[in-house]
């Protein structure tokens, strides 16, 4: 397998092209809007809790990046949906580098970052709780 | 008689044998550097000259009585000298050391901005800024008060003049700040006509040369402007120090930027005065061995000539240009190439730059992918970032015909 096909394999490139949970959502529960200050690109991610009020019922995510970016983001939708807010407020990173399963650069590191970065930020606003270190820079400087 | 000497054509080859980096392989690959714009290579006189300073001359400068703070105060200011004759200033003392193009731009903004702008005055810029003459202005406009207008772009990404008196009629304008070269587009801009605007006005021009200096000659008499500032890593020289010029008059009025050692002329309890031009605006131990570097690099770019480099990079260009016009699927930005310099911006259609520039570096071609610090022209352009190739005089054609190889491998991965 050569290098090109390594990083741009083929799940990564069909998340690009077909996103999943692609779009925006009117009177979502939960939103909010991440930049990326080394490229300017943004992304949008909206969540709808379940009856409960807890469980992720519905994520969507809008913007523009690259396929690392955009890819991750789109896996990440699959990923939180039916589970609680407050477990993916906390969740670990590397379960999506698992996922996204395929070596990166330190900046390429935070194209992958930005969908689950913001979706924190949103989880963490909606429901009150403080956001936790390294997240606070990121709501004040890149949200606002 | 006059006899017109034959025009010295730069030889590409024989100038990049002067560059170390090149020696190496990347991926495996030859080094395709097509990233000039945001930091140059270095040449190995350069690097010697530095190192010969360190191993021979190196001590603090101006206070020492010893032999070696003498060397190294002879060298700094032999490397001020040859900035002063880089860019054709009146007055030595009219030059300053700083970091680089960003901080002398900050000195101006607040040094001469804090106390100089206020409600209803104007500080006008470009759609074409880098951050570095946007983000200042911005702020010290902020803080005092005072508006911020954009003079905007044509379609082709050169300034549009045509509502400079709508601009005029908005408020007092005391300062106009512009590139002379843009990092993004390499649009060449008109300085000489912004500036006589500019003094209709009774305003300053602030002319950030540092996307200019590296590849013509910049002569701030026959550019008329008030403020000129510049980089050397973007010229061959070191990181670490850059200039900034400024008129006598101008900076004999504003208060320093920075305070501390060496830029006072006496400090006591109730009052400490200020050092005289340039040391007022030097505060802090010098950037000794990178001034040094500073000279090195416009001794080796003057050796080839400005004229040299500006026509070699205009060739490169166009032939970039045209090479990536055979492209399907690709957007170029950006005026022709007779009026940019060597640098080339474009998209291509459903990839985003930074998986162009992550394939293309598997290939050994290093190109920028981003919003190049100008954010506002990102905007304008609607896009969030580009791909940008940059030339310099070490540039071959075999490099923009590996980014070319490189492009359509892009294409194939993304088909
Ligand atoms: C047009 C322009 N202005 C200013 C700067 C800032 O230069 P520096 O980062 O050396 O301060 C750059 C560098 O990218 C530039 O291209």
């Amino acid at each position: 397998m050569n290098e090109f096909d390594q990083m741009y394999r083929e799940v990564i490139l069909d998340h690009y092209k077909n996103p999943r949970g692609h779009g925006e959502m009117e009177n979502a529960d939960a939103e909010a809007e991440g930049q990326n200050p080394l490229c300017g690109d943004e992304v949008s991610i909206y969540v709808a809790f379940a009856d409960d009020g807890e469980t992720i019922d519905e994520v969507k995510f809008s913007g523009r990046g690259c396929a690392i970016s955009q890819a991750a983001t789109s896996m990440l939708t699959e990923m939180v949906r039916g589970r609680k807010a407050i477990d993916v407020a906390r969740l670990d990173k590397d379960e999506l580098l698992e996922e996204i399963g395929i070596p990166l650069t330190p900046v390429r590191l935070k194209c992958a970052m930005l969908g689950l970065t913001t979706l924190k930020v949103a989880l963490h606003k909606a429901k009150g709780t403080p956001l936790p270190d390294g997240l606070a820079g990121f709501d004040e400087l890149e949200l606002s | 008689m006059a006899v017109q000497a034959p025009k010295k054509r730069l030889d590409a080859r024989a100038i990049r044998a002067d560059f170390p980096i090149f020696e190496q392989l990347i991926h495996g690959q030859p080094l395709a550097f097509l990233d000039s714009a945001a930091s140059s290579q270095k040449p190995r006189q350069m690097l010697e000259e530095m190192t010969e300073f360190y191993s021979t001359s190196y001590a603090n400068v101006h206070r020492g009585v010893y032999v070696l703070a003498e060397r190294a105060t002879a060298a700094l200011e032999g490397a001020r000298e040859k900035v002063r004759a880089l860019v054709n200033a009146p007055d030595v003392r009219e030059i300053i050391f700083v970091r680089n193009a960003t901080e002398a731009i900050n000195l101006v903004a607040y040094s001469w901005g804090l106390n100089n702008l206020g409600p209803g005055d104007l500080v006008v810029v470009t759609e074409l800024e880098h951050h570095s003459n946007f983000v200042p202005w911005q702020y010290i406009a902020g803080r005092t008060g005072a508006k911020l207008a954009m003079i905007p772009l044509t379609d082709e990404g050169e300034l549009d003049l045509s509502g400079l008196d709508a601009i005029a009629a908005q408020g007092q304008i005391k300062v106009v700040a512009t590139n002379q070269v843009s990092n993004s587009l390499g649009t060449i801009n008109p300085v000489e006509k912004l500036v006589a605007w500019a003094h209709d006005q009774g305003a300053i021009f602030v002319c950030d040369a540092a996307q200019s200096a590296p590849h013509m000659t910049v002569d701030v008499q026959a550019l008329g402007a008030d403020f000129v500032a510049i980089s050397a890593h973007k010229m061959c020289g070191p990181s670490g120090v850059g200039a900034l010029w400024g008129r006598t008059e101008l900076l004999r009025a504003m208060e320093p930027f920075l305070l501390g050692g060496h830029m006072i002329n006496s400090v006591r309890l109730e009052k400490t005065t200020w050092g005289e031009l340039p040391h007022k605006f030097e505060a802090g131990t010098a950037p000794m061995a990178e001034a040094v570097g500073f000279g090195a690099a416009i001794d080796y770019l003057q050796a080839i000539g400005f004229d040299a480099i500006e026509a070699y990079e205009h060739e490169l260009a166009a032939y970039a240009l045209g090479r990536l016009g055979e492209l399907d699927g690709l957007t170029l930005y950006g005026p022709p190439a007779d009026r940019r310099a060597g640098i080339v911006s474009f998209n291509v259609e459903g990839v985003h730059p930074h998986d162009v520039a992550q394939i293309l570096d598997m290939q050994g071609v290093a190109i920028r992918a981003g919003h190049h610090c100008c954010q506002p022209l990102m905007q304008k352009l609607g896009v969030a970032a580009t791909n940008r190739a940059s030339f310099y005089l070490y540039t071959v054609r075999e490099e923009i015909d590996q980014l070319v190889e490189g492009l359509h491998t892009v294409r194939k991965v993304f088909a």
